[in-house]
């Protein structure tokens, strides 16, 4: 009887606390990480960075006459289209105002067309990089705060091109995502004069490469870019490569950078160079420090860019004074790009007031964002140069 | 010059790649053939096997590194073999005593035993899994270089450059030495000889009082000795990861039967040429040709028969032609 006792008194006070909830406003807004899949380490602090910035709003109170921000978590897989589909389904079914994600490209696409589109829901993903996802139809539903592998390729053409690199030959992971930045390297730096000797792909995790670096040294070029993970293949292909003496400077993508690479490779890997995802300026230190306080890795890969993912559709909302993904949708592009007032990691406040005010705010953010086309970042690039067996940033780009 | 260069490239890429390789595979072919010849089952535990003959000379290795042994130039793995061999050995004679004798007693089918040296394979895939790690570990120390492809132009002036690496040095002399002691063993020694009498004519060799038990353990303890052997080499030239010696049971025994499976002498050419098809049928030509050939006929292509990736492909091919046309291997072994 005691115990009957309090389970109603337990349920009651649970149902007096929903009943109080639903009226103060809160928007919701999902997080869909692949919080287990092959980047269940990343999504740890992707998803504190993007709740950062919806306690930070809420805090503020200055949303919408004082409405609070929800985070509502929910697993992607990051390989499994089916959970991240019915998951997407779910958050909505719960009345999210915002889908902040999907993380990998493949169930990014898929929650997008089957889970966004037909239900009219804007997604944001910090993120997926994948060329594809810029020209899939998206009724202008889609954005995403990472740039495209294509940006990538461009940027490591003109790198190439700066160096005065004639030809290249160019190994990528046989994967999606290797295979996707080689096509966008290769149609880059051809378009910029350069020649491709041999695009090839290696296998990771195999114990020998000197066939693979045999085949590419028969193709020769100035320059061997490597599109893989250094942990993986990567480094084998450069270790074998350097064994031959086929080639003595490599090309290396954002995989490829690390710690780890010049570690593993010695001296020899001395004056290669390439470029990764980074951005320069107060944005990202402020976030790195915030991110410290509030006890996660603010460096972590794609963190800053989940804070930004939450930040844009909040502003967003302010700006079109509604939580209606229909409105709203039309304004992330103007609170993210120029002209207005820059906004940087926690102005978030200030930021609000001045929508309020009426006035233009340009948001920077952790990312520098910059959102071109179909509404994906411009995506800025950190020059790397490995320099006395350390990764030297030599410019941004 | 240009023909200098050509011969050069091809030694570079390979000729010397595929002679390591070739001993590699042949060490571990003979493993292969011994048990087949002698116990008449195909041991599927064999890459295993090495990887953990291999585990313990790494984890000796590191042991020996952290107490400031070294050998100079040569790597500190070679220190460490011989515990490595003595624990592989424990763990075969241990494997034997529980898992095979039984099978063994039983006068069980080769078939059968095929299937309960899978089970062992997996055992052993996890025991080594669980100590070292999935992980790719590097051991090799010492001098890396005999001569680097960049001294070797600086010399010779020559466009082409040829890297030879110690491990891939002591590979080829550590497969003749072993070669050699393996031969002489069963070919001089009277133990020798009673296994090869065992493998022979089972039954003749129990009528002449060979004790069957006594040919079983010297057949494990060679076999043990020599998966070590094989493993610590391509570790040291290549890499160690305990999925990689699964992997190299295909080539292995595709050594072992193109050369007749059963037969000690064609296990090691079969390992020469599993090697030497597997790398020229996927190596590009094109740098090759190119230095050989006028100008005007130059090629523009790669002249690659077939992608790296096909590399296991190939053993696989080789393995179902044997198979199809001559099933008892290049040097008569027993049919398969």
């Amino acid at each position: 009887m005691k115990k009957m006792l309090m389970a109603t008194t337990a349920a009651a006070l649970v149902a007096t606390g929903a009943y109080a909830e639903s009226h103060t406003k809160e928007v919701k807004l999902g997080v869909l990480l692949g919080f287990t899949g092959p980047i269940e380490s990343l999504t740890g602090p992707m998803s504190a960075g993007a709740e950062m910035a919806m306690k930070e709003i809420s805090d503020s109170g200055l949303l919408m006459d004082g409405a609070t921000v929800a985070s509502m978590r929910a697993d992607s897989g990051c390989i499994d289209n089916g959970l991240a589909v019915s998951n997407g389904e779910r958050l909505i079914a719960d009345g999210v105002s915002g889908l902040i994600g999907a993380d990998c490209s493949g169930v990014t696409g898929a929650v997008l067309q089957n889970v966004a589109i037909p239900n009219g829901m804007v997604m944001i993903s910090p993120s997926a990089t994948s060329p594809g996802l810029t020209t899939m139809e998206d009724n202008g539903l889609f954005f995403r705060t990472s740039p495209s592998d294509a940006r990538e390729g461009e940027v490591m053409a003109e790198l190439l091109m700066e160096r005065g690199v004639k030809s290249i030959a160019l190994t990528y992971t046989n994967n999606d995502y290797g295979k996707g930045l080689a096509d966008a390297i290769e149609s880059s730096y051809e378009a910029a004069g350069g020649e491709v000797t041999i695009v090839a792909a290696h296998e990771d995790g195999k114990a020998d490469y000197s066939a693979e670096v045999g085949a590419l040294a028969s193709a020769g070029g100035d320059l061997l870019v490597v599109a893989g993970y250094l942990d993986q293949g990567g480094a084998g292909i450069i270790k074998a490569a350097l064994d031959a003496g086929a080639w003595e400077q490599f090309g290396l993508p954002g995989g490829m950078i690390g710690e780890n690479l010049p570690t593993t490779i010695g001296p020899d890997l001395n004056g290669s160079y390439g470029q990764i995802a980074g951005s320069e300026g107060n944005g990202i230190e402020t976030f790195t420090t915030m991110a410290e306080e509030a006890g996660f890795d603010g460096t972590s890969p794609y963190t800053p860019e989940s804070y930004d993912a939450a930040a844009l559709f909040l502003l967003a909302m302010q700006a079109a004074n509604s939580t209606d993904p229909a409105v709203y949708k039309d304004k992330i592009l103007e609170v993210a790009n120029a002209p207005g007032e820059k906004i940087y990691p926690g102005d978030l406040a200030k930021a609000l007031e001045l929508i309020k005010a009426g006035t233009d705010i340009d948001y920077v953010g952790a990312s520098a964002v910059e959102l071109i086309g179909p509404g994906e970042s411009a995506g800025t690039y950190r020059m790397i140069e490995v320099q006395d067996g350390k990764n030297v940033t030599v410019g941004y780009k | 010059m240009d023909f200098l260069n050509a011969i050069v490239a091809l030694a570079n890429y390979v000729l010397i790649p595929g002679i390591a390789y070739g001993s590699q595979l042949a060490i571990g072919a003979l493993g292969v053939t011994l048990v087949y010849g002698i116990l008449r089952f195909s041991n599927f535990a064999h890459g295993d096997t090495m990887a953990f003959g291999t585990m313990i000379v790494i984890l000796m290795t590191w042991w020996l590194q952290s107490a400031g042994v070294s050998l100079g130039p040569l790597p500190t793995a070679l220190v460490a073999l011989p515990v490595g061999i003595l624990g592989c050995i424990g763990l075969v004679l241990l494997t034997d005593r529980l898992v095979y004798r039984f099978y063994r007693e039983q006068k069980a089918k080769p078939v059968i035993l095929v299937i309960v040296s899978m089970g062992v394979m997996f055992i052993m895939n996890g025991i080594v899994r669980f100590i070292i790690g999935p992980d790719d570990q590097s051991f090799a120390d010492g001098e890396r270089f005999i001569i680097s492809a960049r001294d070797f132009k600086n010399m010779t002036g020559l466009e082409e450059g040829l890297g030879i690496r110690t491990t891939q040095l002591i590979t080829v002399i550590t497969a003749i030495i072993v070669v050699a002691l393996l031969f002489w063993f069963l070919n001089k020694t009277r133990a020798g000889k009673s296994m090869r009498a065992y493998s022979d004519n089972e039954d003749l060799a129990l009528l002449s009082g060979i004790n069957p038990e006594r040919v079983v353990m010297l057949t494990w303890i060679i076999v043990a000795t020599l998966a070590t052997i094989a493993g610590v080499l391509y570790g040291l030239d290549k890499s160690f990861k305990p999925f990689t010696y699964f992997q190299l049971l295909l080539p292995i025994f595709a050594s072992a039967v193109v050369g007749g499976i059963g037969s000690p002498i064609g296990a090691i050419a079969g390992g020469f040429v599993i090697a030497f098809s597997e790398v020229t049928i996927t190596y590009a030509w094109k740098k090759v040709l190119g230095y050989l050939m006028p100008e005007s006929l130059e090629p523009s292509g790669l002249v690659q028969l077939m992608s790296t990736d096909y590399k296991f492909a190939v053993s696989f091919v080789i393995l179902l032609i044997v198979l199809l046309f001559k099933p008892t291997g290049l040097f008569r072994g027993q049919a398969t």
